[in-house]
Formats: structure tokens, sequence, C-alpha cells
């Protein structure tokens, strides 16, 4: 005991004077929510639509209208013929062309069955079905405002309104979703990479020979490396939620010790997995590059993008033993939606389960001797 | 030449010999690849909902058959009452309640005007836009049906849709340009500047500069090796692409290899400059993750669109070099677009290259003549 | 020296896969003696010391330290031993006085007893002003002189240096062995290794190590009387040149 004391001592001495460290330490967690949580959002603001009326008569001028008074959409040009409206797709200055026919007010008076031509750019294909949902709920309300206007009645054309209410974010800010989101990133991100970078350059540097030709024991040892990583993880969790609360105003509905202790059993894993990485690595390069890889993996699999529940099952069962994915529900959960240990105890298990699993195999992969 | 080239063999060498290295080059591309293709997914399939039919009718019977038959929702919970909503949510297995009024098929079709209203869990508001836009377009189908049904004689419009470039809406298209681009960066820039960094750490920087070969041969010797690399990984990317999920190129294959190689020449720029900039590995490492990855990531329009973000984030992502190539390679390689289309952006990622090369030369001619002193 | 054995060796076996490192060893070291291992790089020196330090496992053979058996139970040698590595490894950002905090807190000793000792050591060693200098702006010789005091600083029984004096300067060479001899005057057994020969001279007695094998082990002086030879240079030139000559 008395020499873990003394190990974490060097510890602390060690990353206090490191000034690079230091900075990261403080500054990394702010920048980070400053700059992502801004950044990273599947929002739909504004959609760029051009509009080649082929029929110019009052009717497609109201539709027009009408769409460019929704909020959705923004008529960015009105392109003459199919040709050009097709370039603007290509060269992606719109996201929608809207083709009036020429014969659409003929197909209002009861000629014909009116239509419209759209042509979307599906690439990606959620923005571009939810555009068309907006644009087929505006032409849908525009017709009936045609025919009621020319007196048929409202019972003839049944009409289902939708109200959507969204509890826990009513305005749908997508701050308040990637959020909880960064601050799992940012403590893999510091917890993983700075402990194993730490470790691996004791190996590199050669002090580590010096440490195990010493009676200081396997467990001393890994503990002196978890534990201070670890009180700046959680550190780093408190300044980054910190930063959100106060730039962004995001909501914290649940209990902060349930919290902070999922985030701690969070922490203890991925410090584990930090060790394990770092005994495959001799130089810093090399546990760069092995830890970024699974890192990548584990985020880009926990749902922090899409949700977890529309994977398929491959991935789905892969997520069982991503701790980032349990993590980054369990946040999500307890500050929106303010959930409460039993709803969130299955969960916590499994992330328990895992970190115990993941410090093992670093105390069971680290040697002191060849 | 001989020289040159027994430099350059060496620098392969050390690459190859070195499994993690060849993790990261070959194998990060081919894991994002598969779980970008796979696992992520942008949009919806068996969505949990819950449903409160305080109707019993025959219309709300039917929507909620239409709701059931959806392969976007899963309906998990027919609920009786407000109560149970709330703890449903906060469990996690339901992403929204559609509630249906007393007397909603009457007033459908007495009045031709009823509401539905739909609850949904706003902590995921991704889910929710999509979730409640599958509802509403399900709400709206029927009444469109119910209309035609009622009768023929009033005009109903009907719009048709052509979804350009991605008709079947797969959402691994708008990926696999960011992943080319977040590999090249990777490679070309990252591993060039640590590769320089090391030799100078360890002092054998010194020892290449005293022999034969000049500065610029040893310099183009080893990023020669990454530039090769990230070539190579293009082409397998791209071949992945096509045999894994028929992604095609749509666009001159010439083209977009050539603006590959724009790229690469601009990220290699970039790690030179970087590795002559700092002392150590770990800073360098640091520096070309900061600057380089994140913003690559998430700021480039790879994942998060930019026309979504804050203005500000437009307009600093212009000196950011993968928002113009992600742009160039979706359009060359899904939409099928020309020179004629990207040459603007094409310009742009010419003189970025220009520019960091000049920076880069200067940069390291003086701190080259420092270290022979 | 007594003739009381602190370490026993006896056919010592270390293989790197098919690669014989330490090929049938069998030495003794007695308590308070200076036992230098020399032999040309890649002998099998650090093999030797890294396995009788705890640090790796012997393929086979038996390997007592301080009594201790070196396959079965390295943790208690590590007790009574010290070490100084070929790479220097005391830590470049923390100062003299912490890097010997941390290494007497590591031994087991208490807080006064530390101050106490460093505040002599820093007075033997003529540190007194570099107390609080990170150890990265020491200059070599220094560095190299601190490295050994910290690995004697817990009073081992028995302290291994592994090449100690490489790429020091003469001076600091002639000081570093000063401090060798006064440690072992204090009863302390001291096992080297070196590839420097002249450094023969200086311990009771030396192996001579070469490809794995031990080809010669006495005292200085009998070697040189047996082979002939005016210093231990020319007898290892002599010992080894079949073999190295066609190099």
């Amino acid at each position: 005991m008395r020499k873990l004391l003394f190990l974490l001592k060097k510890e602390f001495r060690q990353i206090r004077r490191n000034p690079f460290m230091a900075r990261a330490i403080i500054l990394v967690p702010i920048i980070q929510m400053l700059i992502l949580v801004p950044a990273i959002t599947f929002e739909v603001k504004r959609i760029d639509l051009a509009v080649t009326d082929n029929d110019r008569s009052p009717a497609s001028r109201e539709l027009m209208a009408k769409l460019s008074g929704s909020s959705f959409f923004r008529i960015s040009a009105t392109p003459g013929n199919y040709p050009e409206a097709e370039a603007l797709l290509f060269s992606g200055e719109a996201d929608m062309v809207l083709i009036i026919p020429d014969d659409f007010s003929e197909g209002l008076a009861g000629v014909n069955a009116p239509r419209l031509q759209v042509l979307a750019d599906a690439v990606n294909p959620t923005t571009a079905q939810l555009a068309w949902s907006y644009f087929t709920s505006v032409v849908r309300d525009y017709n009936r405002e045609v025919m009621i206007s020319r007196g048929t009645a409202p019972a003839a054309l049944p009409g289902i309104a939708v109200s959507p209410r969204f509890w826990y974010n009513p305005t749908l800010n997508y701050k308040h979703y990637m959020l909880p989101g960064v601050l799992v990133i940012l403590i893999t991100a510091i917890g993983l990479l700075m402990a194993g970078l730490n470790l691996v350059k004791e190996k590199e540097t050669g002090t580590i020979e010096q440490i195990n030709v010493t009676p200081v024991k396997k467990w001393e040892l890994i503990a002196s490396k978890v534990i201070p990583f670890f009180i700046i993880g959680l550190v780093d969790l408190a300044l980054g939620l910190t930063v959100g609360w106060i730039a962004f105003d995001i909501p914290f509905e649940g209990s902060l010790l349930l919290f902070f202790a999922c985030a701690a059993i969070f922490l203890v894993g991925v410090l584990g997995l930090a060790l394990f990485f770092s005994t495959m690595a001799s130089t810093q390069q090399q546990f760069l590059f092995i830890a970024f890889f699974f890192v990548m993996i584990f985020i880009l699999m926990s749902g922090i993008f899409t949700p977890s529940e529309s994977m398929p099952r491959w991935a789905q069962q892969f997520n069982y033993v991503n701790p980032v994915a349990y993590l980054m529900r369990i946040n999500r959960m307890v500050m929106l939606k303010g959930s409460g240990f039993y709803d969130i105890a299955r969960d916590m298990a499994a992330l328990s389960v895992l970190a115990v699993t993941f410090i093992t195999f670093a105390i069971m992969a680290y040697r002191k001797r060849a | 030449m001989k020289r040159f080239m027994a430099f350059v063999r060496k620098e392969f060498l050390h690459i190859f010999r070195d499994y993690r290295t060849l993790i990261i080059l070959f194998g990060l591309p081919a894991m994002q690849i598969l779980i970008f293709g796979y696992a992520v997914r942008t949009d919806l399939t068996n969505a949990g909902i819950a449903v409160l039919d305080n109707a019993h009718d025959e219309v709300s019977a039917e929507i909620i058959g239409k709701l059931e038959a959806s392969e976007f929702f899963e309906i998990k919970f027919h609920l009786t009452s407000y109560d149970g909503i709330d703890e449903a949510f906060k469990q996690g297995k339901i992403k929204e309640v559609v509630i249906f009024p007393e007397n909603f098929g009457a007033r459908l079709t007495r009045e031709g005007n009823a509401t539905v209203s739909i609850i949904a869990d706003g902590s995921e508001p991704n889910t929710a836009s999509l979730v409640t836009g599958y509802t509403t377009a399900i709400l709206n189908d029927y009444s469109s049906t119910l209309t035609r049904q009622l009768t023929s004689a009033i005009p109903v419009i009907n719009p048709e849709v052509k979804m350009y470039f991605n008709p079947n809406l797969e959402s691994h298209f708008m990926f696999v340009p960011g992943v080319i681009t977040l590999i090249l960066i990777l490679v070309s820039a990252l591993m060039t500047s640590v590769t320089i960094v090391r030799e100078k750490e360890f002092g054998t920087m010194e020892v290449l500069l005293v022999s034969p070969l000049k500065p610029w041969q040893i310099i183009i010797g080893k990023v020669a090796p990454y530039f090769f690399l990230s070539l190579v990984n293009v082409i397998v990317i791209l071949l992945m692409a096509w045999f894994v999920f028929g992604l095609p190129v749509r666009g001159s294959v010439a083209l977009l290899i050539a603006e590959c190689m724009l790229y690469i020449l601009l990220g290699l720029a970039i790690g030179i400059l970087v590795s002559s900039s700092v002392d150590k590995m770990e800073n360098a490492i640091f520096i070309s993750f900061l600057t380089l990855m994140l913003p690559s990531l998430l700021l480039s329009g790879f994942i998060f669109p930019i026309e979504n973000m804050p203005k500000i984030y437009d307009y600093v992502s212009m000196i950011l070099p993968p928002r113009w190539f992600v742009e160039i390679i979706r359009t060359v390689m899904i939409k099928g677009g020309g020179l004629a289309v990207i040459w603007k952006e094409t310009l742009i990622l010419v003189v970025m290259t220009l520019f960091f090369m000049a920076l880069s030369a200067r940069k390291f001619k003086v701190r080259l003549g420092e270290g022979t002193k | 020296m007594t003739d009381q054995k602190v370490i026993e060796v006896e056919k010592l076996v270390k293989k790197f896969g098919s690669f014989v490192a330490n090929d049938n060893l069998t030495f003794d070291v007695c308590k308070g003696e200076i036992f230098g291992f020399l032999g040309a790089n890649g002998a099998g020196k650090t093999t030797a010391i890294r396995i009788l330090c705890g640090l790796s496992r012997p393929t086979s053979g038996k390997v007592l330290v301080a009594g201790i058996d070196a396959a079965r139970n390295p943790e208690e040698i590590k007790k009574r031993i010290g070490y100084m590595s070929q790479r220097f490894s005391l830590y470049e950002d923390l100062t003299v006085t912490e890097n010997i905090e941390l290494y007497g807190g590591i031994y087991g000793m208490r807080m006064k007893e530390i101050s106490t000792r460093t505040a002599d050591l820093l007075n033997r060693l003529d540190f007194q002003q570099y107390g609080n200098t990170l150890i990265r702006s020491l200059p070599l010789g220094l560095r190299q002189k601190l490295a050994f005091a910290v690995a004697v600083f817990h009073d081992p029984d028995i302290v291994f240096l592994d090449e100690p004096t490489s790429g020091v300067d003469p001076i600091t060479r002639r000081q570093f062995w000063e401090m060798i001899w006064e440690t072992a005057a204090r009863g302390i057994t001291v096992f080297v290794t070196t590839h420097y020969m002249d450094e023969a001279e200086y311990c009771d007695r030396v192996t001579i190590m070469n490809e794995g094998k031990i080809v010669a082990l006495d005292t200085p002086a009998a070697l040189r009387a047996n082979y002939g030879t005016d210093s231990i240079e020319e007898l290892f030139v002599k010992i080894t040149r079949p073999k190295t000559a066609a190099v």
C-alpha cells in the first residue's frame, strides 16, 4: 500500500510537470464541447429547392409561394428547363428540384390528374426522405386549400392532422442529444489514449524496467497508472458537463450521482483496455494505432449517430461487449429523460461486467518479466 | 538513383514489418467500410412504438393495422391510458406513442378533419423526426386513399419523386467518400509526419543528412511509400465498396484517381510541414490528430451535412481540405459529375497543395540548415 | 570478500526460440565480492543479468540469488537487490530528490530515513546544488553516478550493474569505480557487466563470456598468468580470436 502511495506521488508530479498534458486536460474538454456539439447535427434546417415552372399560372405561383413560405424550403433558383434543373442537382446547388408541368392548372380544374415531378438529391437518403415528406405535406395542404376555396365540402377531403409533441426535448434540440455523446467520446479518448501513451512511454524510455526489478507488485503498478487517469477522466467529465450546461443550457433531469457512478465504472473498463493495449505495443506510435483502431470501432458502433436499434442483428450483438454503447445509452437516458436506477440497472450491470473483464485482461497480460 | 531506391526499399520494409502499422493502413479502411456499410444505418427499422386507441373504431383499427404492417415500426404496447407512457419512454422501450382520440373515425368521415396526437421521445431527435415523419406519411397515405375512394371527381395532386444518384436510398453512398477522405489524410499526413519526426527524434536523421543522399531525396524517399500505399488503399476501398455493396463509380475513374492523387499530395505536404515543426513523435501525433483527423471526421460534411451547422462552421470549413475533397469525391463517384462540375473545388485543392508544399519546403530547408551546423 | 556464497548458478541455459543466449553457465559469487562479467556485445551478459534479477525466466538450470530460487521466486529476490540497467532509467521529468524518494519509498524506507540518507548522499557526491534539478538537465556523467547511488540507496545485499560506464568520460569512469569499491567495502556484493576490458582489473574475479558460454573465470592476475598476457584485453582477443578472426 505504501508503495502505491509513492508511485501515485510520482505520477501526479510527472503530470503536473508536463505542460502539454496539463493544458490538454483543461482545454480538450472545453474545445470539444464548444466546437463539436453545435456541429454534429442531423437536423435539416433548410432545403434548397429549385423550381422549373412550365405552367406559369396563378395556381403554380400560389404553390411556389406556399413552398417558400414554409420554414423548410428556400427557392434557390428557377431554372428554365429540365436539363438546367438537373445540372443544379449535379452541382449541388439544389437539394431538390420541382418541375411543374405545363398542364398543372388544367389538372387542378379537373381536366386530368394534376401531376408534379420532383427530383431529389438522395446521396443522403435521410435528408432526402425528410425533404420529400415535408414536400408532400405542403402539397397536400395546398391541395385542400384550393379545393375548399372552390367550394368543395371538407368532408369530401378527409385529412388527418398530426400534432407531434416531443417529450424530454420539446424543441428537438440536437445539442441535447449530441452532448451526452460527445461527453462519452471525451472520456473515452482521454482515458484510453492518455493512460496508454503514458504507460508505453515508460516502456520506450526503459523506466518501466527499473520498476519491474523492484518489489512493486503488479496490481500496485497497474493501480498507480489507473488511478490518476481515473481521477482526470472524472474531472474532465465534470468540466465538460459544466461547459455544456453553461454554453448550451442542456437539461439534466436525472441523478448526478448515478451519472458519475456509471461514468466511473466505464472509466475503469476503458483504462483496463488501455493497459491491455499497451502490452501489445512497444512504442507510442504503435499503441496509438492499435488504440485508435479499436476506439473507432467502439465509437462508430455505439449508436452515437444513429440508433443502435436499427442496426443489423450482428451489430447489436457486438454492442453487448461495447462499453461505449452502454454509456451512450445510459447518459442519454439519465440526462434527458431522468431515468432512474431501475431503468438503467441492466445496462449498468453489463457495463460493470465489461469493466471487470477488461481490467482482468490487463492484469493477466501485464508481465513483470519476459 | 540506386541509393535512392535502396532508401525507399528500407522505408517499405519498416512499414510492412510492423503489424500495427498494417492494421491502420489496411484494417482501418476495411473496418470502416464494413461498419458504415452495414452497421450504421441512418434510416429506421423495427422502431418500437405504442398505440393508445381511445376511438376503438374501424378507422383507427385500419390505421393501426397499417402501422403494424409497416417495416419501420413494431408495436410493443397497446396502452389503455396515459399512465404507462413516461415509464415506457424512460425504459427506452418505445420511441413514440400514437394516440387516437374518441370519435376519431366519426369525425374524420363526417367533418373531414380529425387529429391524431403523437408523442415522440425527443431525447433522440434524429429518431424522433424520422419516426414522426414515417407515421405522418402513413397517415397521409391513408387519408389520400380515403379521398380517392370517396370520389374521383376531386383532383388530388399526385407528386412523384425520382431519387437521384441513390434510387435504393442506401446510407452507405454518403459514407464511402468520407471514409476515403479520412483514410487518405490519415495515411498521407499523419503517418508521414510521424515517420519523419521519428528519424529526427532518434538522431538517425542526422546520419541520413550526412550521407550522399540529398535532403530532397530523403524527404521524397520517406513519403514515396505512403503515396503508393495511399493509392493502393483507395483502390482497395473502391473495390470493397463495389463488391460489398455494389457501389459503383459513376463518373470517370481516371478523374477520381487523379483527384485522389492530388489530395494525397496535399496530405503529404501537410505531413511534411507538421514534421518540420515538431521534434517529438507524440507531439506530431497529437497535432495531426487534432487538426486533421477530428475535423476530417466531423466538420467536413462526411457524416454531418455542413449546411445544417451554424453558419460560422461553413466559413471555417472552407480552409479545411477534407471539406472540398468530400464534395469532389461525392460528385465524381456518386453523382457521376465531371471536371466541369468540380473544377472550382479542384482548383482550391491545387492552390492549397502548392501553398503547403512551398511552406514546408521553406521550413524544412531552414530546419535542416540548423541541424547540420 | 568472504566465502559465503550469495549467487549460485549451475548450468544456466536461456533460449529464445532456437537461439541459445546462455549456454550452461556455471559460477558462484561470494558476499562482498566485485564480480565482473566481461564479453563483447551480444555475448549474453545482459540476458544473464536479467535472469539473476528476476526480470527473465531461465529455460533450465539452477539459479540461487541471495539464497532464493530465481526461477520460482523472482519477486522475493527483488526485495534484496539493486539494479542499474543499461538504459538510463531515472525519470527525466522528476528532480534528483524526487527520484530518490520514489525508490526509497518503494523499498520500504521511512520518510525520515529517506531524507537523512538523501542529504547524506548529496553531500558525498557533492551534488548538494542539484537536489531540486530535473534529471534531464544533468550531464551524463552525473546521471550515471546518480543512477548507481539510487540502485544502492536501500542497502541491498547485491547490486547488479549492466554496463554502467558506457559512453562516459575516463575521469567519470574512475570516479564511478571508486563508488563501486566504496559500496563493496560496505558489504554489498557488486555484480557488474562491461565491455571495457581494462575494468576487469578492478574486479575481484572476472568471467569472460563469448557466444553464450563462459570461456574463462578467475581473478584477473590468475587469468593473465594462465594465458601469458599482459592485459585482459590481450587475453580476450586471444581466447576469442579464432571465432572473431573471420569478422
